[in-house]
């Protein structure tokens, strides 16, 4: 547990180097997943080997950080032992903590490496005191990582009812509680919770008509930009679209949260940590984003004002908006 | 148990918790006909998607349970999909003090609530993806499961398999608009420039969601509340005999407007035998003429997909 009061750092590594450029810049914990459908982010040419989580957690002890697996997908029916022996792994490697979302895989792990800390993903969409207290006295869960559909309230309400680290997030905001979406699933066929995929790039399509960008996924269009524009990956959500007169961003825009400015609102609402998303993105800005979170937690733990303008300029969109923690997003 | 034992044993038919904000006086008219009607075997009641809508039909409840179970089916009280406020959380509570009437569990919440051995059955928006967490339910007092509908074939049928072996029902979503996300926002608010807050219960214009189109005019997705389905009509008509070979006991329909006695009727005649799943998925397509079907989740290709039972590729 970390200073009350000081919120803890978690940021993402998708590969070692990754995982290396931020515990030098200032992370706390370090979250991965090993290289295959066990962990949400199953991206080609990212996470982590068995080999290579034994280095990353000897590189991450030494400078006093620690290291989280995520092994946050629901197990294919069938097949629990892909995900069973990855449980094991994290244990036997040294790991803080793994990050669970599936009911048999939480129940797996408390019964045989009931040394090994389990975390609660985002996944597992617990978003109310009593759904923590179900994980925390079920499965002895310590942290829950809390949905972002919350606001400040919520969180500050949960916090003060329950016995559990909470943890929210900084990152892409995903409008639908996570891991109870089949979106993509719907156009592609692969889905979060399934595969560790959302919204795939290999069933991207983009092609011009019309002095436009279209970006197809699946079959579906997802958006139209004049060609000269840039345009954004079509995750579903954030897609454009019609529904009752009403044409544009149905579910989302895509814009990603400036959570920086809110930083000292969520600290007194009594999370534990900070969880910085982006496994997929590259060294130099898990190094910057990392860096200037380090920065604000930094500043706001001694009283000073938060620096929010470097935070700003990495965000994903052109805008950044307070997301669900403002209660108008709703 | 072998295969054949399972199709002999005769599936039943569920019909789901109404998704969509009907008024108070159509939703006590359309439970009246399936008590007097419909050859389903189980009735869900209640409020899934949005606290918000409750107040106004909870009053027509007790009826609608006497009159159902009078006509010999079972009552189940559906539990909220998500829930995040303390209004939402005493919801679950009540629901649990009520009486001993089966509680569909649709978020795991209510769990803390259900304790000394009470049996319970699981909506498909609780992710049961493994026999892992199935049997974790069964222990636990489940007995009966709703498999979350993006599944594949192949688990379906371990899972049907894992629900035999523990002495759970399984079952799978086979007719109705396809539940794909939740969410905090609601969505028919946000279309129409209202707060969630302040949303002037807009929802209540669609009876079946209202339609989401692609900016190229294509039928995508359909938007109820906070809660977003497919804009096809899942229609397992023609998998019936293969789903029910693979072990599966029990198929759910979800109300829509359309004459559900009608479509319940279909079901059960294909469950029996009595009409070939060609010959009841032309007849469902004649009693909803402008719908589009999908059985698309069910061969691993893409949910919108749809084809007639016929074993096809899995796509990239």
């Amino acid at each position: 547990m970390m200073d009350n009061g000081k919120l803890e750092l978690v940021c993402p590594a998708g590969t070692p180097a990754a995982l290396r450029v931020a515990v030098d810049a200032g992370a706390d914990s370090v979250y991965c997943g090993f290289r295959d459908e066990t962990n949400a982010r199953n991206f080609p040419g990212l996470n982590f080997s068995c080999d290579e989580l034994a280095d990353s957690v000897r590189y991450a002890h030494v400078k006093g950080a620690r290291v989280l697996v995520a092994i946050n997908t629901f197990p294919r029916a069938g097949a629990l032992e892909t995900w069973h022996r990855a449980i094991d792994n994290a244990a036997r490697l040294g790991a803080d903590a793994v990050i669970l979302a599936d009911l048999g895989l939480l129940a797996y792990a408390a019964d045989r490496h009931p040394e090994l800390r389990r975390h609660l993903s985002v996944q597992a969409a617990a978003a109310n005191a009593d759904a923590i207290r179900f994980y925390v006295k079920n499965f002895g869960v310590k942290r829950v990582v809390l949905p972002r559909i919350l606001t400040v309230a919520e969180i500050a309400a949960i916090n003060a009812e329950i016995a559990c680290e909470t943890v929210f997030v900084f990152g892409g905001l995903c409008v639908m509680t996570e891991g109870r979406c089949s979106l993509s699933s719907y156009a592609t066929g692969k889905s979060p919770n399934m595969n560790g995929v959302c919204s795939r790039a290999s069933h991207v399509h983009y092609r011009e008509e019309d002095g436009e960008l279209v970006s197809r996924l699946g079959t579906f269009t997802i958006d139209r930009v004049p060609k000269d524009e840039p345009a954004p990956y079509p995750t579903l959500c954030k897609g454009c679209f019609s529904a009752g007169g009403y044409r544009g961003h149905v579910f989302e825009d895509p814009v990603s949260l400036d959570a920086a400015a809110l930083l000292p609102q969520l600290a007194g609402a009594g999370a534990t940590a900070l969880k910085i998303e982006g496994r997929q993105r590259s060294r130099s800005y898990i190094r910057d984003v990392v860096a200037s979170f380090r920065r604000a937690v930094d500043a706001h733990a001694c009283g000073q004002p938060i620096p929010t303008g470097q935070l700003r300029r990495l965000s994903e969109g052109q805008t950044t908006t307070a997301g669900a923690y403002r209660k108008t997003w709703r | 148990m072998t295969e054949g034992e399972h199709m002999h044993k005769g599936a039943t038919i569920t019909l789901g918790p109404l998704l969509f904000n009907w008024a108070a006086d159509q939703w006590s008219d359309f439970y009246a006909r399936i008590a007097d009607e419909a050859p389903v075997d189980r009735v869900c009641l209640g409020e899934t998607i949005c606290s918000k809508r409750l107040p106004f039909y909870i009053d027509r409840i007790p009826e609608a349970i006497e009159r159902l179970q009078r006509a010999g089916k079972a009552v189940i009280l559906s539990s909220l999909a998500l829930v995040t406020l303390l209004r939402e959380r005493r919801m679950c509570a009540d629901l649990v003090a009520a009486g001993d009437i089966e509680i569909e569990i649709n978020d795991l919440t209510i769990l803390v609530h259900l304790g000394g051995g009470r049996r319970f059955t699981v909506g498909p928006l609780v992710n049961v993806y493994n026999e892992g967490t199935l049997a974790w339910l069964a222990v636990r007092g489940a007995s009966l499961i709703c498999l979350p509908p993006e599944l594949p074939f192949a688990s379906i049928q371990t899972l049907a398999q894992a629900a035999a072996q523990a002495g759970v029902e399984s079952e799978i979503w086979a007719f109705g608009r396809v539940p794909l996300a939740i969410s905090g926002r609601c969505y028919h608010a946000r279309v129409h420039g209202l707060a969630k807050d302040n949303c002037q219960f807009v929802c209540g214009e669609d009876l079946d969601g209202l339609k989401v189109e692609t900016l190229d005019d294509e039928d995508f997705l359909a938007i109820n509340g906070v809660q977003t389905l497919s804009f096809t009509y899942c229609s397992l008509l023609a998998d019936l005999c293969r789903l029910q070979a693979a072990g599966v006991t029990s198929f759910r329909l979800s109300p829509h407007c359309c004459d559900m006695v009608a479509v319940a009727k279909l079901f059960r005649q294909a469950l029996d035998g009595a009409l070939d799943g060609a010959a009841a998925t032309q007849a469902l397509a004649a009693l909803l003429p402008a719908a589009h079907f999908s059985n698309g989740f069910l061969d691993g290709s893409h949910g919108a997909a749809s084809g007639h039972g016929q074993p096809s590729h899995v796509a990239g």
